[in-house]
Formats: C-alpha cells, sequence, structure tokens
C-alpha cells in the first residue's frame, strides 16, 4: 500500500497533535472560559463575571506583581549571563583537558543533587539570624547586630535564583561556544586580534543564541516560580505566580484562571520575542 | 439537583443500619470494637469490604491503619493528601475514590448542598453522649455558651434533616461529621529571649518585637490572629472578627500593611515544619502555633512555652465524615469505622500529640493515669512523657502550658474561620502579600 506524501506527514504529526490538542489547547480554553465565570466558595457558576478580567488588567495588585517579578527577573537575568557566560568563556576556551571540563560542568550542577525542599530549608542555618553567614561576620567584627536582610527578602530570593538558574545560562552557551571553530580564533589571532577583540567580535555574536536560549530558561523558570519565593521571601513576596496559587488555595478558580492566561501570554510574548534572536531548529541540527 | 437527591439514604439501609447497632448494644458493647459479636452472613462479606479514609498527614497514621485493620474485620486503607487544597479538590471533583475523610469544619462552606458528604443519624455514632459539649451543645463543659466568633463547632455539627441542606444550630438528630481532633491554639513564647510573661495577643503587634514575630500564612488562621491583635490593642473594634464585614476586612488589611511595610513581621508560615524552624532557630521570639509544633521546638532543646492569653485561645476543630455514594455493608462498615476512630485508642494517640479527641472518657481507657493526668487533667507529670513514637516530650514533674482541657479548652476567644466575604477578604489578603 502505497501513503501519499502528505497523508504521511499528516499521520507523524498526529500523535503529537493529539496531545497537543487534548492535553494543552482543551484545557486551555477551558480555562479561559472559567475566568469569566462567578465564583463562590470552590463552586463556579455558569453566570458571566467580569470582576475577575477587570482586576486582573486594571489593578494596582497586577503592576505590583509584575513589578516585583520583573525586577527580580531582569536582576537574576543580569547576573546569570554574566557569571554563565564568563565561565563558559573559561570551560571552553582555556580549560584544555575536556575531562576537566566536564567535571567542572558537572560540578556547576551540585546545587541540584539534593532535593528542593531540604535546599530550600539549609538556607535558614546558612543566612538566618544566628546562621554561619552572619556568626562570621559578627566574629570578624564587621558587624554588630545580625544582619536580617540575609534572609526572607528580595536579597534572599535572587540568590537563590542565581544558585539554580546559573546552570540554566552556562549549558547552553558552553553549548553555543564549543560549536565555534578555533580556526576562527586562530585567524583572528593571526591577525594579531586581542583576546577582548575575539570575545567581542567572534565570541559573543557567535554565543548569542546560547544566550538566548538561556534566557528562555530564566524567562520561564522566574515567572512561572512561585515555590522558591515563597519560601525565600517568607511568603512576605507577592508575584503573579503567588497570587494564583494563593486563589487556587483559597478554590477561587476564575480570577485564577484569568490571571493565568494573562500570566501565560505575557510568557509566551516573550519566548517569542527571544526566538527572533535564535533559530532553534537550526541549533538542533548542528 | 441529582447530587442533591444523593444525599436522602434508602430508608432500608439506615434502618438495617439501626438493627445491627442495638443488637451490638445488646451485646454488652462497652469493650473494644473488635469484640462486637456480627451476623454470620455479614461476617463473610465484611473481608471483602474496603474503606478507603483519605486524611493529611495529622490523621491518616500507619500505626493507626495497623491497629484499625487489627481490630476491624474490614479492611482500612488510609491515604495521605498532601495538603487541603488537594484533599478537598479530589472530595469535590472524585467523590467516589473516597469513603471516609476528615476535613476541619471551617471547610464545610466548600460542601454545603453538595450531596458530597454524608449526613450521619445520631443513632449510629454510638459515643454521642459521651462527646463533650463542645460539638453536641454548643457550651463549655459548664453549660456556658462558648464565643460564636469564627466558624465555631456548633454552626457545622447538626443538620436540620436528613437532606443535609442547612446547618442546625440546634441539636438535631443529623450530624455533619464525627468530632475528632480540636485544640486551643495561642502564641508559642521564646521565654529565653523575650524574659518577660507574654500575656495578651497584643504582643503579637507589639513594636517591641518587630521583625522579630511571624503570621500563619493565612486568611483562615492568620487574619483571626492578626484581629485577636488588633482588637486587644484596641486599634480595631469587630462585631464579629470571625465574620468581618468589607469595612472590618479593609481596615484590618490597611493596618496590616502598615505593619508589613514596618519590617515587622520576620516571616509568614504556611506549615508545621516551617514554624517550627522559624521559633527554634531564634528567626521569630513569638508566634501563633499548633501545640505539637510547641512540643517540637522543645525537644530539641529550646525554651518555648504556650500559655493562653487574657483574650482567650483561638480554638479549631476537625470531623470526620463518611461520603455520600455508600451504600448497604460499605457503609454500615464506614459508620463501623469512625465509631472505631473515636472508641479511645485512636484517641489516646493523637493526644499524645497534644491534641484532644471529643471523647475524653474513651481515651482516659487507653492512656496511663499520668498521660491522661498531664494531657487532659492539668495535673504534674509523675515520670516521663512520651509521644506516641516513644519519643520523651517531658519529664516528670511538668504541667501542661495553660492547664487542662476545660482551662484551654474553656476559654475561646476566636475560632479558626472561613469567613462569608471570603472572596474578598483573600482578594484583600493578596494586596497584603505584595505590600
Amino acid at each position: 500500500m502505497k501513503i501519499s506524501p502528505r497523508a504521511a506527514s499528516w499521520l507523524q504529526v498526529a500523535p503529537m497533535a493529539t496531545v497537543f490538542v487534548t492535553m494543552v489547547l482543551v484545557p486551555l480554553c477551558i480555562i479561559f472560559a472559567v475566568s469569566f465565570l462567578d465564583y463562590d466558595f470552590a463552586r463556579v457558576f455558569p453566570e458571566i463575571y467580569l470582576a475577575s478580567w477587570s482586576d486582573a488588567l486594571g489593578s494596582r495588585l497586577t503592576l505590583d506583581l509584575y513589578l516585583t517579578v520583573g525586577r527580580f527577573l531582569i536582576i537574576t537575568w543580569v547576573i546569570t549571563a554574566f557569571v554563565g557566560f564568563w565561565l563558559a568563556y573559561f570551560l571552553v576556551f582555556h580549560v584544555r583537558s575536556s575531562a576537566i571540563r566536564l567535571t567542572l560542568l558537572a560540578a556547576a550542577a551540585i546545587p541540584f543533587w539534593t532535593p528542593g525542599p531540604i535546599r530550600m530549608v539549609s538556607w535558614v542555618p546558612l543566612l538566618g539570624r544566628e546562621g554561619l553567614v552572619n556568626k562570621a561576620l559578627m566574629s570578624l567584627g564587621v558587624i554588630d547586630t545580625p544582619l536580617t536582610w540575609l534572609l526572607y527578602s528580595d536579597f534572599a530570593v535572587v540568590l537563590a535564583y542565581i544558585n539554580l538558574l546559573t546552570l540554566a545560562m552556562l549549558g547552553p552557551i558552553t553549548h553555543s561556544m564549543a560549536k565555534i571553530p578555533r580556526s576562527l580564533i586562530q585567524a583572528a589571532q593571526d591577525q594579531g586580534a586581542s583576546e577582548w577583540q575575539i570575545i567581542r567580535e567572534i565570541i559573543v555574536p557567535l554565543a548569542k543564541p546560547g544566550i538566548a536560549i538561556g534566557t528562555i530558561f530564566i524567562v520561564t523558570a522566574v515567572l512561572g516560580d512561585f515555590f522558591i519565593v515563597k519560601i525565600m521571601s517568607g511568603g512576605q513576596t507577592n508575584t503573579p505566580a503567588n497570587a494564583i496559587a494563593t486563589e487556587l488555595a483559597a478554590f477561587q478558580y476564575p480570577p485564577a484562571a484569568a490571571k493565568s492566561v494573562m500570566l501565560l501570554v505575557i510568557v509566551v510574548a516573550l519566548v517569542a520575542l527571544l526566538l527572533r534572536f535564535v533559530d532553534i531548529r537550526k541549533e538542533l541540527r548542528d | 439537583m441529582a447530587d442533591h437527591i444523593k444525599t436522602a439514604k434508602p430508608k432500608a439501609a439506615a434502618s438495617g443500619a439501626l438493627n445491627r447497632r442495638s443488637v451490638l448494644k445488646s451485646g454488652a458493647a462497652a469493650v473494644a470494637a473488635s469484640a462486637f459479636p456480627a451476623p454470620m452472613l455479614w461476617a463473610q462479606n465484611i473481608k471483602d469490604i474496603k474503606i478507603v479514609h483519605v486524611g493529611q498527614s495529622y490523621s491518616t497514621i500507619p500505626n493507626i491503619a495497623e491497629k484499625a485493620n487489627e481490630d476491624l474485620d474490614f479492611t482500612v486503607e488510609m491515604q495521605t493528601a498532601p495538603d487541603l487544597t488537594s484533599q478537598i479538590n479530589r472530595l469535590l471533583t472524585q467523590p467516589k475514590s473516597i469513603d471516609v475523610t476528615d476535613v476541619s469544619n471551617t471547610s464545610m462552606k466548600y460542601f454545603t448542598n453538595r450531596g458530597i458528604l454524608m449526613p450521619l443519624n445520631v443513632k449510629d455514632y454510638k459515643w454521642w453522649d459521651k462527646t463533650v459539649p463542645l460539638f453536641t451543645k454548643g457550651t463549655y463543659e459548664n453549660g456556658e455558651p462558648y464565643s460564636m466568633q469564627g466558624f465555631a463547632p456548633i454552626k457545622a455539627q447538626y443538620y436540620t434533616d436528613e437532606t443535609a441542606s442547612a446547618y442546625s444550630l440546634e441539636p438535631t438528630e443529623w450530624l455533619v461529621g464525627v468530632p475528632l481532633y480540636y485544640n486551643a491554639d495561642t502564641l508559642g513564647i521564646r521565654p529565653d529571649l523575650i524574659g518577660r510573661p507574654i500575656e495578651s495577643w497584643a504582643e503579637l503587634l507589639n513594636s517591641e518585637f518587630s521583625g522579630k514575630v511571624a503570621l500563619q500564612d493565612g486568611v483562615n488562621v492568620g487574619v483571626p490572629d492578626a484581629a485577636m491583635a488588633l482588637e486587644a490593642m484596641g486599634d480595631m473594634t469587630y462585631v464579629d472578627k470571625g465574620n468581618m464585614t468589607r469595612a472590618e476586612i479593609d481596615a484590618t488589611i490597611d493596618k496590616l500593611i502598615e505593619y508589613k511595610r514596618a519590617g515587622h513581621f520576620r516571616s509568614f508560615w504556611t506549615n508545621f515544619d516551617q514554624s517550627v524552624q522559624l521559633m527554634a532557630s531564634g528567626e521569630v521570639l513569638l508566634q501563633s502555633m499548633w501545640s505539637p509544633a510547641v512540643t517540637e521546638v522543645r525537644t530539641r532543646g529550646v525554651e518555648c512555652t504556650y500559655n493562653g492569653m487574657k483574650e482567650g485561645y483561638r480554638g479549631w476543630y476537625i470531623m470526620m465524615m463518611a461520603v455520600s455514594h455508600l451504600e448497604g455493608l460499605q457503609r454500615e462498615c464506614a459508620i463501623e469505622y469512625m465509631n472505631w476512630f473515636n472508641s479511645g485508642w485512636a484517641g489516646a494517640f493523637i493526644s499524645r500529640q497534644g491534641f484532644y479527641n471529643s471523647v475524653p472518657e474513651n481515651v482516659k481507657g487507653e492512656m496511663t493515669e499520668n498521660e491522661y493526668g498531664y494531657w487532659y487533667e492539668g495535673k504534674k507529670s509523675t515520670s516521663d512523657i512520651l509521644n506516641p513514637f516513644g519519643k520523651v516530650m517531658e519529664k516528670a514533674g511538668v504541667i501542661r502550658d495553660g492547664g487542662g482541657l476545660w482551662d484551654r479548652m474553656g476559654n475561646i476567644g476566636i475560632w479558626n474561620t472561613l469567613m462569608d466575604e471570603d472572596r474578598y477578604l483573600v482578594r484583600r489578603w493578596q494586596d497584603f502579600l505584595a505590600a
């Protein structure tokens, strides 16, 4: 039996398309529909109620939530991109033995060796009022009273993000850099380019896809996170994802649905924007 | 509507239970549940019955499941929901996967008129006459009515009738559920770091402890606690701080935002472990806590007291109920299991964690005199007090903070709550968290 190429392509996409439609699109449509309904005590009534949307789109709360998460995102991105770039540069161009390179790359994954909840709990003995950092600073005479902003603060949230997400930046950048032909660098050196010129003219442009992919990881991780921010801020910081979690815990589905749709649109828009800087297909092919 | 009708149980099943119950009673039934003589036919089928009890880690304890399976002729399978949200969601969306559950009475508004939970005829529950009057009559032991601020137990203890469509403040023959646990919560205190007595909820917002207090992260506990403090300070007056009006919610949240911006709160806690860690690590000197969490702090060698405040304790209550899809023998076994749960052994087990059981008389027989004296009667311990797993909780010569059952449960200032204006409160709580 002969199948036309057209039919064959349809058959090939069918399994994934089925999963995507039934597990993603249909639930999304339901969530979108629910966001327009009235609700009370874990019930959703089939009556149109637009306040979930007017609140999501026009309240001071929404502005505060996105300003907070936007601040976390920018700080985290700047630091992880900076650290990730230079670590990758060091690993790819200065570490000669590939065994050592792999070992060092694996070492960057150490934060993931322990489960999330335990990792979060263990910040307290480190950063707490009577934690190691405060004790060390006090015994060195740097401070007289313990620093309280080390924990349950924006600082603590960003620190945890950097701790976890630097790897998400390091990986893709290392991958991009590793693909840069050595002959290109050598040619530049032969022409008398300084190391800094090589970095600026060759490595940064060619590492851009890695930076873009790393950025996608950071954007989705920070915007979607509610656990780290909850633990590290001591529940005292509210982000869009936390607001959704609070509403779900109160069984208030329509406002949670409106906020979720809104967050989804923003994340998708950011990712779409970032994808303009990188050809994912090309990255996967090479 | 179809759901609604389901709550009305076939009469045959109800009267069947009655007959068996009276047979059991005549069999001199004061012994353990396992000793009950059962009719032959019943005994043969019962082995195949499995009762699925879905609760949270504080109720679905493996030791209790083991003992239940030892005592009862049918199988009990306990399943632990990771948190209240998933438990309630499962009850609301897949009630048929559950036979028996236990939730706090403040969750009852999610189930009102949905036909999910089974009303229990008082005749099917053996221990109602011996149950403390907090639940049966809505009073303290001395007959005085208790505070109705918040979700007082009597507000969702009786249904007006078998249709389970409305709650009754007056006793009826239809119970919403079987009372399991209850307790009187108050502020946990680090006396070594504070150095003076703490006797009022107002201290929670005292600037002296700025940056060193924590609040429970939620509108059902954290808000009533904060309201107790605001009222005690004279900053707020409420008609019913357990069920605020929108204006009262606004005023309360606005005040709390001021405190939060001034850095008054060190952290908010959402679970047992966090509250223990905050207190034991010295991050926090003063916070609302659960009794077992205070004990846990103490077993780590850190001083922590838990005395009552002059405005009273914050009370709470968890009850057990069967799910309404149950029929015939399965239903009878579920009822049997609920009766077993309060027959003493399980009650004694949870009492050793610092909670109270609703039938103290049954618990008394399962505890040593020393244990019962310490946990329930406010007596000085005569030897080591062990937790259910054999760990030493207190040495000899210690009196429980706050005293005996009625010293603590007899002085409730507010109950955990789910306010009528929950939707508005959660929205304003978001503002507070974002501030």
